[in-house]
């Protein structure tokens, strides 16, 4: 028995049916030209663990490991202690944490649960224009206004540029992104569980602290982590305002180094950025150590903003 | 009598009903918040504040065009900003030219062409943690891919080829993630309607995707030029100049260079207070170019997002 077949249009072949020849070689052109700039960034990537890499091997290779527990960073004299940076990098991160996630968090909260749609079209761009200054610029205003006029008055007696100070200029460049991660977490909190919280007779206040809150946690610890993060890897402000001393810190109130700080120390001096030398492969060292750092805070904060996306 | 007892009921519960409880706790909370934002506010307001006047005196004193005209001189009644106006403009115009249709290529693949395979899952992945390192790395990147490594006969080395090279790499992610928000923004229907009536993905993407979406990926680049614009940290990499030197004209991309950020960074440690007067300057031009770049930005978003 066979099958009718539906009539063919005059005119038309099979091989009309498979498009075009020179649209179809345009269009795996484009894939191939597209695919090729999403792969740049993986060939970034790999570079910068390649560079890393290969320059801290080659610094670590040329001084002796004890020479890492030495109280004192200062690769020009062949001092290596690297935990001197890393303690100004606790410090400054500890202070501007303290300062940007509370902050951050309260403006965040007022912002998304009291504040009338008006004043948020006001607040909003401000805090944006905050976010947008460059960090050389707070690095001056730590300086020149913190310095003197907050810190030095609070504790006398405390050298004119502390591990304090650059903490909470650190603390005020971090404050939008604690901000604005907050409150996207806040805002995505669905507002039937308000609606239930009032329905029950709950204050405004109980609402906010006993049910918002605690429904957008996991993008508030994400907020925080990113701060942290973001807090570890500024370099213009403790460059500044930290004071550059290459010795241990024991306090906040001293001066001391970050390891961003100290890579940009090894940079400067000269115009002439002289490649090769041990001294100037140690930034590829502390690089390697913020790297690693950033990434992996960088990491967990990921973890847990996808938490919230799956909840809601 | 009655009546005088169920009007006491009624005033009674209508007391308990209507009067304001006073909700102390409430109060101090709110009160709280407000102070956590007036914070905020107050450090912008006296950030402006602190790097203001000196700054307003050496324009009033030796004139706006004097300042920004003249190149770096030990003198710094002399001392202007020409270089390092130039190497910042320039170098921003650099990151639009190499970021823009890179993050948007790789934006589009993202959004359109990508299915859910490995190789997508990875760029997704890699892009993100991108956004997240710390400038003073891709400085270390930059130094030894344009500065002393394989493309350094082609940069020059220390120049500001190098440094645009370096600081596209450093918002491309930013570029990216923005730009695939706003073709995400695009409505399927509209793809639908291209295919509809037998156009290629890439005629799709063309004639109906990229017009639609560029409001949003214009927006993205501009923000991300003005952070390009304020960025110091890697310039320490890229060997920008501190003292004086010959050369630093517009167009100049394989010569000697210097840039605002780094400028502000050295004159700010020099004590004398008529170089604390030119720091402030320095800060105000570097302003009004970051905030300026900034206020366009957030204009168009706006206008692009009523739009919608």
């Amino acid at each position: 028995m066979t099958v009718p077949q539906p009539p063919t249009p005059p005119g038309l072949r099979v091989e009309d049916l498979a498009g075009n020849a020179a649209r179809n070689r345009t269009e795996m052109v484009v894939r191939y030209a597209l695919t090729g700039a999403a792969g740049m960034s993986v060939l970034i990537s790999t570079a910068i663990i390649v560079v890393l890499l290969r320059d801290a091997v080659g610094f670590i290779t040329t001084i002796r490991l004890g020479d890492l527990g030495d109280s004192i960073w200062n690769p020009r004299l062949g001092r290596f202690g690297v935990m001197s940076p890393i303690l100004g990098t606790l410090w400054v991160t500890l202070v501007a944490v303290l300062v940007a996630g509370p902050i951050g968090l309260g403006a965040a909260v007022y912002l998304s649960e009291y504040a009338s749609p008006r004043l948020r079209r006001i607040v909003k761009p401000v805090v944006e224009v905050l976010a947008s200054i460059p960090s050389v610029v707070v690095g001056y205003f730590a300086i020149r206004f913190l310095a003197p006029e907050v810190v030095q008055r609070l504790f006398s007696g405390a050298p004119a540029k502390n591990l304090l100070v650059a903490g909470i200029a650190v603390g005020l460049l971090t404050i939008p992104l604690m901000t604005s991660v907050a409150e996207d977490a806040l805002r995505a909190v669905p507002s039937s569980l308000r609606e239930a919280s009032y329905g029950l007779g709950a204050k405004k206040v109980t609402t906010v602290v006993r049910v918002v809150i605690p429904a957008a946690v996991s993008g508030l610890v994400a907020g925080l982590i990113l701060s942290i993060s973001r807090a570890i890897g500024e370099t213009m402000v403790v460059f500044l305002a930290a004071g550059g001393v290459p010795t241990r810190p024991t306090s906040p109130l001293d001066g001391g180094t970050t390891i961003t700080a100290a890579m940009a120390a090894v940079a400067t001096g000269t115009d002439n950025v002289a490649g090769a030398s041990n001294t100037f492969q140690s930034a590829f060292f502390l690089g390697l150590i913020l790297f690693a750092l950033t990434l992996s805070l960088n990491l967990v904060a990921d973890r847990f903003v996808r938490r919230v996306r799956q909840k809601y | 009598m009655a009546l005088v007892d169920s009007d006491l009921t009624r005033d009674l519960v209508r007391a308990r009903i209507q009067g304001r409880q006073s909700d102390a706790a409430g109060a101090a909370f709110k009160g709280i918040l407000v102070a956590c934002l007036v914070t905020v506010l107050a450090a912008l307001v006296a950030l402006l504040i602190s790097v203001a006047p000196a700054g307003l005196d050496v324009f009033s004193t030796r004139g706006l065009s004097d300042f920004l005209l003249r190149p770096f001189s030990v003198r710094p009644d002399k001392a202007g900003v020409y270089q390092g106006t130039v190497g910042t403009v320039t170098s921003a115009v650099l990151v639009a030219v190499i970021a823009f249709p890179m993050g948007v290529a790789a934006a589009v693949y993202l959004e359109e062409y990508a299915s859910d395979n490995w190789f997508t899952r990875l760029v997704n992945l890699v892009i993100r943690n991108l956004a997240g390192v710390p400038a003073i790395v891709y400085g270390l990147l930059g130094f030894a891919l344009f500065v002393n490594g394989p493309f350094s006969s082609l940069t020059g080395g220390t120049t500001l080829l190098s440094t645009g090279l370096t600081l596209a790499i450093l918002v491309l992610p930013i570029v990216v993630i923005t730009s695939a928000e706003a073709i995400r923004a695009v409505p399927a229907s509209l793809r639908e309607g291209g295919y509809g009536v037998g156009a290629t993905r890439w005629e799709v993407t063309r004639t109906l995707v990229l017009p639609n979406a560029m409001g949003g990926m214009l927006t993205g680049t501009i923000l991300a030029l003005a952070r390009a614009l304020g960025e110091a940290a890697p310039l320490f990499f890229m060997g920008a100049k501190t003292s004086i030197f010959s050369g630093g004209d517009w167009f100049d991309l394989r010569g000697d260079f210097t840039a605002l950020p780094m400028i502000i960074s050295d004159w700010s440690t020099r004590p004398a207070t008529k170089w604390n007067g030119n720091t402030q300057a320095a800060i105000l031009v570097t302003l009004v170019l970051v905030l300026g770049i900034n206020t366009v930005g957030i204009v168009l978003r706006n206008h692009f997002d009523k739009k919608r």
